[in-house]
Order: structure tokens, then C-alpha cells, then sequence
């Protein structure tokens, strides 16, 4: 179990360099993964300062004022707010005196600026940490040096920095002394009990803007003379342009000219070994360039093109029979094997087996995919919303044939990113269309071409079989049937690894052409429902109180030595029994019904509670209990937002969220016919804390896995039946009403 | 029909946040395109074009309309009102509630919130919860946000008695 002390040893000559600043003040460059070269200075001149040997600064003005330049895209996980908020607290400021801007990325050198798997506060804790305190320290350095005194007499808090006689300085008035001290080693940090601006509720930096409807998404960036592209796309995965016809769009008012594009990343593609976010595509693309958004939108309408299958297109109906061949198979990679499950079951009183299906889904962002670049012969100038900056613009050099120093990503906020925007695809589109044109371009997505050439959550399948013998669980296996890839790091290590004797995690993949990738909680997101359905049904059989039967598994766990286990049984003990507690579990009134699911995932424990109500012969999900330990919380208020919209995302999308193919064609392509969650079907969340003094874990995204899975326990307390299949309100059998989806 | 390139654009006379503004646009031009391209409005959102998510909700004559699917031809004099006109400085008393319950997470459905939020409120100053649901529910948050608005209509209402 980690802790608050310092468990990465920094090299603290490489991380962290101040230097002056021409316009007065001080600029401290940080790194916050460590990855920056020893020599590496940060610039005097503002208007220079780079991301390429730090990922981070921090600007002392001569008035005080501090200005934090925030590294990490912000994605809606309201790390802009939280991380700045973990460096204010060292360098002991009111947070008022805090400004936060968004940082760009400089290519000459990389270092993890990425937004994703809920480890941007895991990993920049301590780095974050170490920056605030360090910076402190040689403020205080410097102020004693001004009094003549010992550093050890003199305190900062506050922003202000008193000696032993009384005497105060503020900050800024020693900034450009400080600028030239020797950075300090082995600086002391915080008491946790001491902190004043962690743990509290700081509003999102950028609400004002948001509410007064100012630019800061990539739809909204904008530079003189840029025009407008939009693409046309196979309408179906697997197929390839034969040939268009543009003479219809080009005379629709405001289209300036048709092109097409594709060969560059189909050469790239023969030729390189590429990145895993670089999703690339080999077919040609018709690229509709307007004066206005609504023009190119049009105009692309008003295309004709020929398509030929290059390779075959396939059905959901196809997916299922495939991913069942594959579960009823023997084709299977093992990821973690105790013992002999095999024994196991042929030993057993009792053997139950269940497998749970689930669709592809699409991210849906509620900005749509778009970006914008301007290419010359000197710079590639590219701007908007992307989680993985530096793997862009790897990716453009390569497929451009151009220097990646050439490179400069500006990153603007994102309406959302749910693991859509890891993937390039929009990046590489507008590259070979700026590269082409030559003039600033931004490249814009529809809604329909949002959702129908996305890169969805694959659908998968997971079996589960289980060994009972004398009241106990004496094997478990977990076989995993998915599209394009399986389950990866730690996730077959998961509880109840380790808690039963024999227990096995199988996978098996079919590669398809359709595109899938990570999506908010990647694997965990479905397979927490299978599981925690699983138990449901498990202690059923085994006569077991659902919440004791978790209780005393994890009591097995206790004090292992596998390293391979990270959760923590005492950590989900922890959660489970305060649920239990806040749920009112077992004491529901009449005509509410309760599920209950604990799962850890992402580093987070949590514990939550389904109440839900049949009204009119269908459900309604009433209130959501739910109890995370993340460690220390960093801002409570963003905290909450992360972990309700985490529940009711999870549950909007295990009982709604459905994605089907024909023959390579998506059958939906707008919220029309793709239902998402809406305001009156989200139940209230009620949200509580572990308190405790470990290092913090992200929240943006382990409450979404549980909550299916409660809902569905909670189905099944509600109707006597178990629903085995995402999204639950297809299930016919259960639902005898059929549902519209409610429109807008 | 979409026009063809012999016709040349016509030009509006459109009555945004107070002002009157002279554009050129094809007759068919959604007026959120209007707002966003050719008047630097980007504070209204689009998220489906197809008036199902409520991202690009403005007020025309106080009432919340999808601009998304309102063509620019069909809005002649009427007063639009965006999220950049809703006050000068985010002061209404729904933006200051947005604000106070710290609602947004990506933030970009939430002018689309606000200005269905506020039409809805200055007709129904003292809602019930569920009348609150009704009135957003035709607003989609991707980021689930809704325990939050609902807490901000509510939060608007008491600081607009
Ligand atoms: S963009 Fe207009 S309702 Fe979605
Ligand atoms: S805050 Fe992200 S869509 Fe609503």
C-alpha cells in the first residue's frame, strides 16, 4: 500500500530549473514525469516558454500574483483545477492569488502529457508536490538571505513570508532573488493535517468562461482566413473509395474546392511499425473545403462516391457468433492461473456458469471530433482538442515527412474525451488536408460522422464458472471473448484473484475492421456488471449473504505477497461496510429494491448501492449510494462531479446504450436513434469519502464500472430475473413494454 | 434545396443580444451556424444539428429554440438572445447558480443548459422538482452532469424570488 511519503525519488537537478524572467519575476519549470534531460534550461522570455524539457512552470510575478501553467489536457476530469490546487498548497498561497493556464506542447523532446486512465493526479502527486514545497523553500532561502538571518527562523504561509522579529515579506518581493539560488534538496512537505486548500471545494478554473459562452473548445478556435473541411468517409468498415463525383457539392454556395486525401496514411501505413493511437485508415477520403462550417457539411452531403469492399463487411449478428465460437473454444491466451480449476470443478458440489454479453459502443462526445491545422514550409501548426499530443504529433511528422521539431500543438479544452480522443484519426486527416491546401484549415465532424466512424468499445462476451463445494468457492474462472484485443495489465489480477484457491482468467479475440479502442474504463467498464452479477448469483447458490460472502473472500487476501494483486481487502472491506451503512442495504421501503456491487479498478476502491422502482412495468434507478476511497481527496467538489457523473454514465449506458452493424454500416448515427441517459432517468447520487492520508488515485472513471452492475442486482431483486445482456432495457422477456427512446 | 452558385448570398439584418448585425449566408443556413461562423458567437455549441441534445439552445423572443435547426431566412426580426447576451458579466441569476453548485465538467453542453434553464425559469419562477426534469430533459450532458443542474435550476429559482 502506497502512502503519502515520498515513494519516487526524484532527481531533483533534473526535474525542477528557475530562471528569471526578462519582464521580471520568476519562472520555475518543472517535469513532472522526470523524463527532462539535465541540461536542459527554461526560457527568460515568456513568449519561449516550451513543453520540451519540462511539462510544467510556474510564474512568480513581482506582485505575487502566481500563474500556473497546467500540463495536462483537460478533458472534463478537472485536473486544470485539482493539479495547479496540489502546488498551491505547498507553495502555501491563498488560492485566490492562483491563475491557471492551459500549457501547449513543444515537440523537440516528449514527456507523458497525456490524459487518460485516471493517472494524471496518481502520477503527479509527488512531482506536483515536490515543485510547491521546493519553490517555498527558496523563497524562504532567499528572504533569509535579504534579513541575514537563518532560513530556520523564518515561516511562509499564506503567500507571505515573517521572520523571528516580525517582519514580512511578501513573495514577490524576493522572486528575483530566489531566481538565482541553487535549488534546494531534500525539501520537507507537508503534514497532511496541515493542508488548507487540498481537501476543499475549488470551482473549475475555467467556469467563468464556460458560463458566459466564451471560446475555449476546439469548435471554437478560430484564425484569420481559415477555412472549413469536412470529410466523407466509407459509410461502411471494410470498404474503400473507387472514385466521387463532386460536381454537385462544388456548387453548393460557399464550398470552395473538393479534394481527396488518403495516401499519405495508407503509405505510412505499408510502411511503419505505428503507435497504438495512431488510428489510421487506408482508404481514400473526399474532403469537402467551404468558407463556412454549413457549407462544408452540405457539400459533403451533396457528394457522390463509389465504395468497394476491400475487406468483407461484417453484422452484429456475425460479432455474436463469433465471439460465442470463441467463448465455446479452446483458443485461449491464459492471463493468470491458480491451482487447477479444472479439479476444481470436477470435485464440486455445485458448478455454476453464466456468460454476459455486451455491444459496441461510441464515445459520443458532445463535441464532436475536430481539429485544426495550418502548414507551411517552416512550421505544422495544429490546434484542438486531443488526449495524447505528443503521439500526434509523432504521428503528423511521420506521415508528412517533416521534422517533428517543425511541430507545434496548441491544446484547447475538450468537450469531452472518454478515451475517443487517445485515438488521432481527425489529426491526420486535417495534417493531409493542411499539407495539401496550404491554408489554415479546421477539419469539422457531424454528429453522424462522429458516431458512425468512431473507434467504439469493442463488444465482448465473458463467461464465468464457478466451483462450489461444502458451502465454499473452491474455483473460479474468467474466459473473455472480444473484438480486436483482450484485457491487459492488471485487470485478470483483480478480486477475487487471489481469494479463491483455483482460479483462472482465459482470453480470445477476433479481429474485425471495425474500429474499437479505449473507452471510459477500458474492459472494466462491462466486465465489473458481469462479475458483480456473478457474485449476486454466487451467493444465491451458496446460500451466502451477498455482502458477508465479499467480506470474508477478501478476509483470504489479506497479507499476501502476490504483487501481482494491487487492490487492497482491507480498502474494500472498508467501502463495502460503509455502504452498507449509508444504503440503508437491507432496510429498503416497500416497492424499492436494492443491488450492491464493490469492485476496484483504476487504483480506486468503491462500494455502491442501486435503489431502484418498477413504475409503469419499467424500471426507474432512484438513488445511487456510492463510497470511494481515492486516497486523499484533492478538490471534494470536482471529486463528487467525477464520481456522479461517473454513476449515471455507467448506468445510462449498461441499460440504453446499444450499437449495432449491418453489413459493415452502423444502425444508428444520431441521438435519434442512439439513446443516451437524460435528465429525468438519472437517479441522485449520493457520494461519501473514505477519509484517509493515502496518496491520491483518479476519479475519472472508476465509479462507471460498478454501476451497471449494481442496477442489474438490483434488477433482479426488483423482478425475479437476472438480466445477462447490455443494454437491460432490450431484454424482451423482462420488459413486456416496449420502449421508445424519449426524445429531445 | 441546397442553392446553387449562381445565386448569390443573401444578406439578414439579425437581431443578436441587443444588436443588429448584417449577415450574408445561403437561405438555409441553420442559425447556429450564423452565430458561430459568421459572427464569432461560439459560445452556443452544436451537437447534433438535428435538435435532439439542446447544445445550441438561444432564445428567440425569450423562448429556447434549437438554432441548430432554425434557418437563418426564417428568423427575420425577432430578438435572439445567445449566452454571450444573457448578462454582461455572468451575473444572471442562473449563471451565478451554475457557478455557486460548480456544475460543468467538460463544460460544453452547458450554455445549451443555461439557456434552456433560463427561458424556462422566467415563465416558471418557482418550479417542482419534476417540472424541473421536464424542462431539461431535452438536453443532453455527456458528462452526466444532472444531479448538478437540476441543484442550479433549483439554486437560480430561490436567488430569482
Ligand atoms: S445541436 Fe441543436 S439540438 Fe443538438
Ligand atoms: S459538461 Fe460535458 S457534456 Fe455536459
Amino acid at each position: 500500500m502506497s502512502s503519502t511519503s515520498n515513494n519516487i525519488k526524484f532527481n531533483r537537478r533534473a526535474f525542477l530549473r528557475t530562471s528569471s524572467l526578462a519582464s521580471g519575476g520568476l519562472l520555475i519549470g518543472f517535469n513532472l514525469f522526470t523524463a527532462c534531460r539535465p541540461e536542459a534550461k527554461p526560457p527568460v522570455n515568456l513568449a519561449d516558454l516550451n513543453y520540451s524539457d519540462f511539462n510544467a512552470f510556474i510564474k512568480i510575478a513581482k506582485n505575487g500574483a502566481v500563474t500556473i501553467f497546467s500540463p495536462n489536457p483537460e478533458i472534463g476530469q478537472g485536473v486544470k483545477t485539482s493539479m495547479p490546487m496540489i502546488i498551491a498548497e505547498e507553495l502555501d498561497l491563498p488560492w485566490n492569488m492562483v491563475y491557471v493556464e492551459q500549457g501547449h506542447l513543444d515537440t523537440k523532446n516528449y514527456t507523458r502529457q497525456v490524459a487518460g486512465g485516471s493517472q494524471s493526479i496518481r502520477f503527479g502527486w509527488d512531482a506536483l508536490r515536490q515543485t510547491g514545497a521546493t519553490a517555498k523553500q527558496m523563497l524562504i532561502n532567499a528572504a533569509a538571505d535579504k534579513w541575514g538571518v537563518d532560513a530556520s527562523e523564518i515561516k511562509a504561509s499564506e503567500g507571505i513570508i515573517t521572520n523571528a522579529a516580525g517582519e514580512t515579506l511578501g513573495y514577490g518581493d524576493v522572486v528575483e532573488e530566489a531566481a538565482k539560488l541553487e535549488v534546494p534538496e531534500n525539501v520537507a512537505l507537508k503534514d497532511p493535517k496541515d493542508y488548507k486548500i487540498i481537501g476543499t471545494d475549488q470551482v473549475n478554473v475555467d467556469i467563468d468562461k464556460i458560463i458566459t459562452g466564451q471560446p475555449l473548445f476546439g469548435l471554437d478556435y478560430k484564425v484569420d482566413g481559415m477555412v472549413y473541411a469536412s470529410v466523407l468517409r466509407p459509410p461502411a468498415f471494410g470498404q474503400e473509395l473507387v472514385s466521387f463525383d463532386a460536381s454537385a457539392a462544388k456548387e453548393v454556395l460557399g464550398v470552395i474546392d473538393v479534394i481527396e486525401i488518403g495516401e499519405k496514411a495508407k503509405s505510412l501505413l505499408s510502411k511503419e511499425e505505428i503507435n497504438w493511437t495512431a488510428q489510421l485508415s487506408g482508404t481514400g477520403k473526399v474532403v469537402v473545403i467551404a468558407k463556412n462550417t454549413w457549407a462544408a457539411l452540405e457539400g459533403k452531403k451533396a457528394l457522390k462516391a463509389e465504395w468497394k469492399e476491400a475487406s468483407p463487411l461484417e453484422s452484429t449478428d456475425f460479432h455474436d457468433k463469433k465471439l460465442n465460437e470463441l467463448l465455446d473454444g479452446k483458443e485461449f491466451a491464459t492471463l493468470r492461473k491458480d491451482g487447477d480449476v479444472e479439479k476444481a470443478f470436477s470435485q464440486a458440489d455445485k458448478v455454476l456458469e453464466r456468460t454476459y454479453e455486451s455491444p459496441f459502443l461510441p464515445h459520443n462526445c458532445m463535441e464532436p471530433m475536430n481539429f485544426f491545422a495550418n502548414i507551411t514550409d517552416d512550421e505544422i501548426h495544429l490546434a484542438g482538442p486531443i488526449q495524447t499530443p505528443e503521439d500526434a504529433a509523432i504521428t503528423v511528422a511521420e506521415l508528412l515527412g517533416r521534422d517533428v521539431t517543425d511541430i507545434k500543438v496548441e491544446m484547447t479544452r475538450m468537450g469531452g474525451g472518454f478515451g475517443r480522443r487517445l485515438y488521432g484519426d481527425f489529426v491526420y486527416e486535417v495534417a493531409e488536408i493542411a499539407d495539401k491546401i496550404r491554408k489554415p484549415v479546421k477539419m469539422i465532424s457531424s454528429r453522424e460522422d462522429d458516431m458512425t466512424t468512431g473507434v467504439y468499445r469493442p463488444a465482448i462476451k465473458y463467461r464465468i464458472k464457478a466451483a462450489i463445494k461444502d458451502g465454499q468457492l473452491t474455483g473460479y474462472q474468467l474466459k473473455e471473448a472480444a473484438i480486436n484485443g483482450n484485457m491487459y495489465g492488471l485487470i485478470p489480477n483483480f478480486f477475487p484473484a487471489g481469494a479463491v484457491e483455483n482460479y483462472q482468467v482465459d482470453v480470445a479475440n477476433y479481429t474485425s475492421n471495425i474500429t474499437t479502442g479505449a473507452w471510459r474504463a477500458p474492459y472494466t467498464n462491462f466486465l465489473a456488471y458481469a462479475e458483480q452479477s456473478f457474485f449476486d448469483e454466487l451467493a444465491e447458490e451458496m446460500d451466502a449473504d451477498k455482502i458477508q460472502l465479499r467480506l470474508d473472500l477478501l478476509e483470504k487476501v489479506k497479507g499476501t505477497t502476490d504483487e501481482r494483486i494491487q487492490y487492497s481487502p482491507e480498502r474494500l472491506q472498508g467501502v463495502i461496510k460503509m455502504a452498507v451503512d449509508k444504503s440503508g442495504w437491507g432496510s429498503a421501503p416497500e416497492g424499492t429494491y436494492q443491488g450492491f456491487v464493490a469492485y476496484y479498478c483504476h487504483n480506486t476502491h468503491v462500494a455502491e448501492v442501486a435503489d431502484v422502482q418498477i413504475q409503469n412495468g419499467l424500471p426507474v434507478v432512484k438513488k445511487v449510494t456510492c463510497v470511494v476511497d481515492c486516497g486523499i481527496v484533492v478538490n471534494r467538489t470536482g471529486a463528487i462531479n467525477q464520481v456522479e457523473g461517473g454513476v449515471v454514465d455507467g448506468i445510462g449506458h449498461s441499460m440504453y446504450g446499444n450499437y449495432a452493424f449491418n453489413k459493415g454500416v452502423p444502425e444508428a448515427s444520431n441521438y435519434d436513434k442512439y439513446r443516451l441517459i437524460r435528465m429525468k432517468e438519472a437517479p441522485v447520487v449520493e457520494t461519501y469519502f473514505i477519509e484517509n492520508e493515502l496518496s491520491p488515485t483518479g476519479l475519472g472513471e472508476p465509479t462507471l464500472p460498478p454501476a451497471g452492475g449494481a442496477v442489474a442486482n438490483a434488477l433482479k431483486a426488483a423482478t425475479g430475473k437476472r438480466v445477462y445482456k447490455q443494454p437491460f432495457m432490450l431484454d424482451k422477456e423482462i420488459w413486456k413494454v416496449t420502449e421508445k427512446p424519449v426524445l429531445g | 434545396m441546397t442553392p446553387k452558385k449562381s445565386i448569390y448570398m443573401p444578406t439578414y439584418q439579425l437581431n443578436v443580444n441587443g444588436k443588429v448585425h448584417s449577415v450574408e449566408a445561403s437561405d438555409n443556413t441553420p442559425l447556429l451556424w450564423v452565430l458561430r461562423d459568421e459572427l464569432n458567437m461560439v459560445g452556443t455549441k452544436f451537437g447534433c444539428g438535428i435538435a435532439q441534445c439542446g447544445a445550441c439552445t438561444v432564445h428567440l423572443e425569450g423562448n429556447a429554440v434549437r438554432s441548430c435547426s432554425l434557418p437563418v431566412s426564417t428568423v427575420g426580426e425577432k430578438k435572439i438572445t445567445t449566452i454571450e447576451g444573457l448578462s454582461e458579466d455572468g451575473s444572471h441569476p442562473v449563471q451565478e447558480a451554475w457557478k455557486e453548485i460548480d456544475v460543468p465538467q467538460c463544460g460544453y453542453c452547458q450554455a445549451g443548459q443555461i439557456m434552456t434553464a433560463t427561458a424556462f425559469l422566467a415563465k416558471n419562477p418557482n418550479p417542482s422538482d419534476e417540472e424541473i426534469k421536464d424542462a431539461m430533459h431535452g438536453n443532453i450532458c455527456r458528462c452526466a452532469t444532472y444531479n448538478r443542474i437540476h441543484k442550479a435550476v433549483s439554486t437560480a429559482a430561490k436567488k430569482m424570488v
